[in-house]
């Protein structure tokens, strides 16, 4: 029997290990550097002739086995980073980044491809490995594979250059994070097949493929769908790419999309079936798996039970978990609330691929940051669940169990009453899918196609019987001439074969292509210290003013757009309004544009304080003793920052040999002057916390004035502390310095040591 | 047509009217029954995959034959207008090839900027003949 799939003479550039898998080959002509800017014209520079191997999608590594990270033990993560951001709390754990087991999905489409590069990179220090590319609007319906580089609408043009670039880019990111990251597309519309191929070719490695997201929200006609569907999937399966399917979309189509969950394990089931018996394994075939609802819905006694039956159901297969953006609206807050709880239902059951939708779906195409943003929601919400099920575990003796045995009765009843209307082409005409009532309800508000019918209906041609494609991996009928064992070797092997056959196209549109892009930016390119804010492309100018008006909405939203303007923002647009009362608030989020740069080369840095070295300070200290006498001033009873500045085990400066008193809070100002001269300290360390009216400063200001009062101030180093202190400010209030958000012990061992031997030098001269 | 149409029964009797073969099964017997159902719903989509072909598939062939997505349009759209799609594109371009002893690139080519089809009629012609 002749094959489908020649695969054992496969000539791929990269190094082929001895399981079979697929090294990529590493850029060599250009490389990061991580002070810089990533710079798109490299990126273009050869493009042509850069090269892209097979890239079968990956898992991260480590997966399954406990570790110990900073402090503690860990059950649910794998290898950690090479570079990343770790996420802000991480400061008081010594600055840990648990990477979680489960893949995490960032996606990123903001219309154009060399603003997006940059964008993926910093997704990727914040823990992806994952990166979709949403497709321009209208890509479904082009018959052919798009080309070049123009900018698309809702998405980008998913053409062969656009992949190549960014797959190129990512190659570098990847060694700079030092983990591999899977890129990801669509394999949709009607050019389907043509799509796998060039994502193969390019090094894609995961895509969405389900013929049915054609059939129901494309129109495109089922036959040809489900046709296509059958070569794409044999070529998926050869990229050993993860296959995600669709079926999430009927969550987001159906009006009460809570009702939709049979039909959704339906809509599974058919994918998952039909990709298995085109080849793909079932190790590479996920599930679009959403959580249906969200708050103020119940939503985790609704959307728990549903997660446990499809994990019954499709045990065998992978779970891609998104997360819900049917409820969502303009709050990023409220959204972020929703995608926290759609993940303890993924640390709950289980979880393959973490999906995140950015917190600003509801209101634009995604920003930079807001990817970010999504990213670290998955990060901090995973870490934070880590091993939970250790300790938790689903009751389903109970009403979960009683729910979840119903939902799969009614998916049951589903497949069976679509095989007896004559199966899935007849139940797609009647209207089964994507109606809003629960089967086996029916509100007869379903999406009905006609199998003679959408587009490509009369595209279906029958094989004749010498019908023969000379390709290595093929689908269905193929009547291989008996001279060839395989049908590529006809032409000499093809493209998977021999990737020098790859034809490039670069750019067909001269207006609107990446190039011309570029020369409208030319001298943010020549010159990165010119800047200005962004959000989605280089320079747009865009900022958010966060306004609270005390008045009602319609008042508040006029305003909020007079203020704009008289701050000399252009464009300005309202993006988010909250009612906070009817008449005493509103809440405003507003956009608008700045139309000026600013040369990072011509500002006045403040000065990088030197710190010395430990041991430099350790040695004065041991030569001649400091003491200090420590407390929060004022009617303040926050404790936390200022013991992390004095205690040893938070690398304070007790560990430098510095002994302190610590005066507790609320310690009144007089107390802890006449404390430092009981004690003969060398420093006053002042912490306020509560900034209320400048209190903060005018409490340091007392400090100091009580101490020239008793005659001490040029005796002793003052030093004011607390997260709103801003060190020139509390040197206005007659402090010697203050200390801000983020300070750590060394900081001020080091100040104190230098400001007393400049004292002590003052002193000697006079 | 099922009882699910009829209007004077409420949803949830509905359900349990039509649950109760489903109700003796176990879980295993349920997962079971779900994947053999599916499985008989995809066989005919998978039948519809082996027999046809399309303009999409035919494209995928030819590009990896080592023609861009312009040509491969244009060898397609001949391929048509021809009435050879049941024979394969990629077949087309093949056979031309060998009868002309010309590259499998140049051939395509050639097909694409609208000639050689006289060939490519005679020789499948032929074979039907």
């Amino acid at each position: 029997m002749k094959r489908d799939v020649c695969d054992d003479n496969v000539v791929c550039e990269g190094r082929q290990e001895e399981d079979g898998s697929v090294q990529p080959v590493r850029e060599t002509s250009i490389s990061l550097d991580i002070d810089e800017r990533l710079d798109v014209r490299r990126i273009l520079e050869g493009l042509e002739n850069y090269r892209s191997p097979r890239r079968p999608w990956h898992w991260r590594e480590g997966r399954g086995e406990p570790r110990k990270i900073g402090a503690f033990e860990y059950l649910e993560t794998s290898e950690s980073l090479k570079n990343s951001v770790p996420l802000p709390g991480s400061r008081g754990f010594g600055y840990i980044d648990p990477q979680p087991d489960c893949v995490i999905t960032t996606e990123i489409a903001s219309g154009r491809f060399e603003d997006d590069i940059r964008r993926m990179r910093m997704a990727a220090w914040n823990g992806a490995d994952h990166i979709m590319v949403i497709r321009t609007a209208g890509q479904s319906h082009i018959d052919s594979l798009l080309e070049g580089t123009t900018q698309g609408i809702g998405g980008i043009p998913v053409t062969r250059k656009q992949c190549r670039a960014t797959r190129r880019a990512l190659d570098l990111i990847e060694d700079e994070v030092g983990r591999p990251i899977n890129y990801h597309s669509y394999v949709s519309g009607v050019a389907g097949p043509d799509i796998a191929v060039m994502f193969v070719e390019e090094g894609v490695s995961g895509v969405h493929q389900d013929p049915q997201y054609n059939v129901l929200y494309r129109n495109i006609n089922m036959l040809r769908s489900f046709v296509d569907a059958c070569e794409s999937k044999k070529i998926i399966a050869y990229g050993g790419q993860l296959q995600i399917d669709g079926a999430h979309n009927a969550n987001a189509t159906a009006m009460e999309a809570w009702k939709v969950m049979p039909e959704l394990m339906v809509q599974h089931a058919i994918n998952t079936m039909f990709s298995l018996k085109c080849g793909i394994k079932p190790e590479n075939i996920a599930l679009s798996s959403v959580p249906p609802t969200a708050p103020p819905a119940p939503c985790m006694r609704i959307d728990l039970p549903y997660a446990v039956a499809l994990r019954d159901f499709f045990r065998d297969y992978k779970i891609r978990a998104q997360q819900n953006t049917k409820y969502m609206e303009s709050e990023t807050r409220e959204a972020t609330v929703t995608h926290t709880l759609n993940m303890v239902i993924s640390r709950l059951t289980s979880v393959d691929v973490q999906s995140t939708i950015t917190p600003d779906e509801g209101r634009n195409v995604p920003w930079h940051y807001f990817n970010i943003n999504a990213v670290n929601t998955a990060r901090q919400s995973l870490n934070g669940l880590d091993g939970i099920r250790e300790m938790v575990d689903i009751n389903r003796d109970g009403p979960l169990g009683e729910r979840v045995r119903e939902l799969k009765e009614r998916s049951i009843l589903f497949l069976e009453e679509m095989l007896e209307v004559g199966g899935y082409f007849s139940a797609v005409e009647e209207g089964f899918f994507i109606d809003s009532a629960e089967y086996p309800d029916r509100k007869g508000d379903g999406i009905i196609r006609e199998l003679e019918g959408g587009i490509g209906a009369d595209s279906l041609f029958k094989r004749a019987d010498d019908y023969f494609a000379p390709v290595s991996v093929h689908f269905g009928y193929n009547n291989i001439p008996p001279q060839f064992e395989c049908a590529s070797e006809a032409i000499g092997g093809d493209t998977f074969q021999d990737p020098s056959k790859i034809q490039f196209i670069d750019e067909l549109d001269e207006y609107d292509n990446v190039n011309v892009r570029i020369a409208e930016k030319q001298k943010y390119y020549d010159n990165p210290n010119l800047v200005r804010p962004e959000v989605e492309f280089l320079a747009d100018g865009v900022i958010v003013l966060t306004l609270m008006l005390p008045c009602d909405r319609r008042h508040a939203e006029a305003a909020s757009l007079v203020i704009g303007e008289r701050m000399g923002l252009s464009d300005c647009e309202i993006i988010h309004c909250q009612v906070m009362h009817p008449a005493e608030g509103t809440y405003i989020e507003m956009k608008g544009k700045v139309d000026f740069d600013i040369d990072l080369s011509k500002l006045v840095l403040p000065e990088v304080v030197e710190t010395l070295s430990e041991s430099e300070i350790r040695e004065d200290v041991r030569e001649r003793p400091m003491t200090v006498v420590a407390g929060t001033v004022g009617e303040d009873e926050h404790s936390v920052g200022l013991k992390e500045i004095l205690d040893i085990k938070h690398g304070g400066i007790e560990g430098f040999g510095i002994r302190y008193h610590y005066l507790g809070t609320s310690v009144p100002m007089d107390k802890i002057v006449d404390a430092a001269i009981e004690t003969n300290a060398d420093a006053i360390l002042a912490s306020t916390i509560i900034s209320h009216h400048d209190i903060h400063y005018e409490n340091m200001r007392k400090i100091a004035d009580i101490c020239i009062e008793k005659g001490i101030r040029d005796q002793i180093i003052l030093v004011g502390g607390g997260t709103q202190v801003v060190n020139e400010l509390a040197v206005e209030a007659g402090m010697d310095v203050g200390f801000g958000r983020g300070s750590r012990g060394i900081d001020v061992a080091s100040f104190l040591v230098k400001r007393r031997r400049e004292m002590r030098k003052g002193r000697d001269e006079s | 047509m099922t009882d699910r149409r009829d209007r004077d029964m409420s949803s949830d009797a509905i359900f349990e009217e039509r649950r109760r073969h489903l109700r003796h099964l176990s879980d295993e017997e349920l997962y079971t029954r779900f994947w053999e159902l599916t499985e008989k719903l995809v066989e005919p989509l998978l039948q519809a995959g082996r027999e046809y072909t399309t303009p999409a598939i035919e494209r995928s062939v030819l590009l990896r034959m080592g023609f861009s997505s312009l040509e491969a349009q244009a060898i397609v759209r001949g391929v048509i207008d021809h009435g050879l799609m049941g024979r394969g594109a990629g077949h087309v371009v093949w056979k031309v090839s060998e009868e002309l002893e010309l590259s499998i690139r140049e051939t395509g080519l050639s097909l694409a900027e609208g000639r050689h089809w006289d060939v490519a009629a005679r020789l499948f012609d032929e074979v039907v003949s």
